[in-house]
């Protein structure tokens, strides 16, 4: 920026001051802090405790860089994508053809190439698509990774289509450290790529760029109108962060050997968005917690029932979105600001004035239990009776009791929730 | 050249009989998309649950094909009430981010318990005689099933247009959609407006559930299946119009038919080159507001 861009303001001297300590903020933010050692630390820790899970470890920190690379363009420039997999799978396939197709195994020149790769496609369509925003967007970005999944469907002649191209092989990293059963090497690898990427993400958020990605999340008009040149900033946001994605997705085909068009589904893009939303957006360590947490509900859960799990992701969502909308670290850093938990909550009840209560509202909430209560029964009993529906007709009583049991209790959470809640709407404390 | 034509007709029949199965579920989901700007990704999950409604009626409870139809329509309106009231209703305000998480959640959840409940191997329906076989029409016979879509569909159109264009109720609609505040300010109560709209749509949506069990089998995964093709129709037409989505469903409807029949390696690859060429020239799709 030019020097005399302030004609009218305060002084040379005052202007100093004001841009010196502008410099001092960004400086102090990105300032390393001791606990952001603690990621690393535990990846690093993971890896002696659990010698025989590193294949697992592996996939966590792919998806990982993954959601960072997510984290990028929606957390710090607000783009909603359903398509976001795209670059994944452009990375996963650039690697996957070199090595299949082209004999090209070297894995480190095969990350470079898949970033360039990546960036390419998320150029091109970055420079289409970023013109739009809300519902276009999203149905266009998701259109963009559905077309490219039909290309390589359509020419599996190529791909291997959904059977994919398993066994490829991949020399050693660097020449030197050859792959091992247990994946250790794998996990090494991995964490040294998400390192290096981590700090190059890092350095980009704290930037003046960064800040200006953040400011076009905030208020597009704004940065328009103080000159900002916003699709520019927005297309070379893009193209870094399918980039990157392009690199975890070359991970992921070089750490599996072996790689499918499933990549490229719709179910990638919303998985790497539920791991990024339940971290936390915004917040470069969201995607560690989310992925992490994710993957490792998942690995428990699925093992118990696949259709539980997809049940719990869907709760999980449900929670996040209503309750906790900036994700697990935002629930922590909420949680460390009650210094004092002593000071801060006192569950005192307060008295209830009976003529103020919202008797339909209450009565609505009853009503949504006694639905519930309903369900939960219907999915208890449903095992014992050989027609799906017989429970109805065969045991009126039973459903009665369900439903009755979920329609009181969920009133008496109401009710109950009314006790404190009419405490602090009067703002007196009772005697 | 008889074989060209054997083929193109053909392509129009199954293509006008898809459009139809797309219009009917999709139009409810633009009409609420265009009046509240929401991104509503479990509406797949509302004919999912009419699909399963429909099987458990017909072949648990003995009720005919028909009666089951309306009866599953009737139901998963009335449900999607609750739904509409307490999930929905705190986030018309928060972004398409959001709506979109809230959303897939309830997806994801649907899917789950419809596993649980009905498994996950594809259910089929029996259909009554009078929809079976082939109809002749002179010169070539087509499936009964597909022509009694066809007619269902157009019977669909015509009493939508009549309650979108001719009655005050939907006069209120559009207005809304035009202008929301607008509407507002001269007294019309959106929230309940937004309401009856929901419960229609997501019961039409269960109506194409339940005709769709014949066209494709139903699985739980239809939830999210067919999603991204609703979701097309509602962009390509543009959000809250009747006439659009209705374009968009013929357009969609045939050119994918024809791709399937002419080329079936390519898949659906020719209704996303469609929607990409038409939302980059018209972001806003056909009939939608800039």
């Amino acid at each position: 920026m030019a020097g005399n861009d302030i004609s009218s303001g305060p002084g040379n001297a005052g202007r100093a001051q004001a841009r010196h300590e502008a410099a001092e903020f960004l400086l102090r933010r990105h300032r390393f802090r001791p606990a952001e050692a603690l990621p690393w630390l535990i990846a690093i820790a993971a890896f002696f405790v659990f010698p025989d899970r590193m294949t697992f470890g592996s996939q966590v920190l792919v998806m990982i860089l993954f959601a960072i690379s997510l984290d990028l363009i929606l957390g710090y420039a607000g783009i909603v994508t359903l398509g976001h997999a795209a670059f994944f799978g452009v990375g996963a396939y650039t690697v996957g053809l070199a090595s299949a197709r082209l004999g090209w195994t070297e894995p480190i020149s095969g990350l470079f190439a898949a970033a360039i790769m990546a960036a390419l496609a998320g150029f091109i369509s970055g420079w289409f698509l970023l013109r739009y925003r809300g519902l276009t967007l999203l149905m266009l970005t998701l259109a963009t990774a559905i077309m490219i999944l039909e290309t390589g469907n359509f020419r599996s002649d190529i791909t291997g289509g959904y059977d994919g191209m398993p066994g490829l092989v991949f020399q050693p990293v660097l020449g030197m450290f050859e792959y091992d059963l247990y994946g250790r090497t794998n996990y090494l690898y991995a964490l040294a790529v998400l390192a290096v990427v981590f700090f190059f993400v890092r350095r980009i958020v704290y930037s003046p760029f960064g800040q200006a990605l953040t400011g076009i999340r905030e208020n597009v008009r704004r940065m328009h109108a103080i000159g900002s040149p916003v699709h520019r900033r927005l297309v070379t946001v893009y193209t870094i962060a399918a980039a990157i994605a392009g690199v975890a997705g070359a991970l992921f085909t070089q750490t599996n050997a072996y790689v499918t068009l499933t990549v490229f589904d719709f179910d990638t893009s919303a998985k790497v968005l539920v791991m990024l939303i339940l971290g936390g957006t915004g917040r470069l360590y969201g995607a560690f917690i989310g992925a992490a947490v994710y993957l490792i509900l998942e690995d428990h859960l699925s093992k118990l029932s696949p259709t539980f799990w997809q049940f719990g992701i869907g709760i999980l969502l449900l929670v996040t979105v209503l309750f906790a909308r900036r994700g697990i670290l935002g629930v922590i850093e909420d949680l460390g600001r009650f210094r004092s938990w002593k000071g801060r909550i006192r569950m005192v009840p307060g008295r209830i004035v009976w003529s103020n209560v919202q008797w339909k509202g209450i009565g609505m909430a009853a009503f949504d239990g006694a639905l519930i209560g309903l369900a939960v029964g219907f999915a208890a009993n449903v095992g014992r009776t050989n027609l799906l529906w017989s429970w109805f007709v065969t045991e009126p009583l039973s459903v009665l009791a369900w439903t009755a049991a979920g329609a009181a209790l969920v009133a008496a959470i109401n009710i109950g929730y009314l006790v404190y809640a009419e405490r602090s709407a009067t703002g007196s404390t009772p005697r | 050249m008889p074989q060209v034509a054997t083929i193109a007709v053909s392509i129009l029949f199954d293509g006008l009989a898809y459009a139809m199965f797309l219009f009917i579920t999709a139009v409810g989901l633009s009409v609420t998309m265009g009046l509240m700007n929401f991104v509503n990704l479990a509406h797949g999950a509302f004919a999912m649950a009419g699909g399963y409604f429909v099987v458990s009626l017909t072949q648990s409870y003995g009720v005919d094909f028909i009666s089951s139809l309306i009866i599953a329509s009737v139901l998963v309106g009335l449900i999607s009430i609750r739904f509409e009231r307490r999930l929905y209703r705190p986030l018309y305000k928060a972004g398409e981010l959001d709506q979109v998480l809230l959303t897939i959640g309830l997806a994801f959840m649907a899917i789950a318990a419809f596993t649980f409940f009905y498994g996950p191997i594809p259910k089929s329906v029996p259909l009554p005689q009078w929809l079976q076989g082939n109809v002749d029409l002179g010169f070539r016979a087509f499936p009964r099933y597909r022509a009694f879509l066809i007619v269902l569909g157009l019977f669909l159109v015509a009493v939508l247009w009549y309650g979108f264009e001719r009655t005050n109720i939907g006069a209120r609609i559009r207005a809304a959609v035009d202008n929301r505040r607008m509407a507002e300010s001269v007294g019309i109560n959106v929230d309940l407006l937004f309401t009856v709209t929901f419960a229609i749509g997501s019961g039409l949506a269960a109506l194409g559930g339940g005709l769709a069990i014949q066209l494709f089998g139903l699985t739980p995964y239809f939830a999210v299946l067919y999603l991204v093709l609703f979701l097309i129709v509602v962009a390509v037409g543009g959000l809250g119009s009747l006439k659009g989505t209705l374009m968009a469903a013929l357009l969609l409807g045939i050119v994918d038919t024809a791709g399937k029949y002419l080329i079936a390696e390519a898949g659906g690859f020719f209704i996303y080159v469609i929607t990409v060429i038409v939302l980059l020239l018209k972001p806003a799709g056909f009939y939608g507001r800039q």
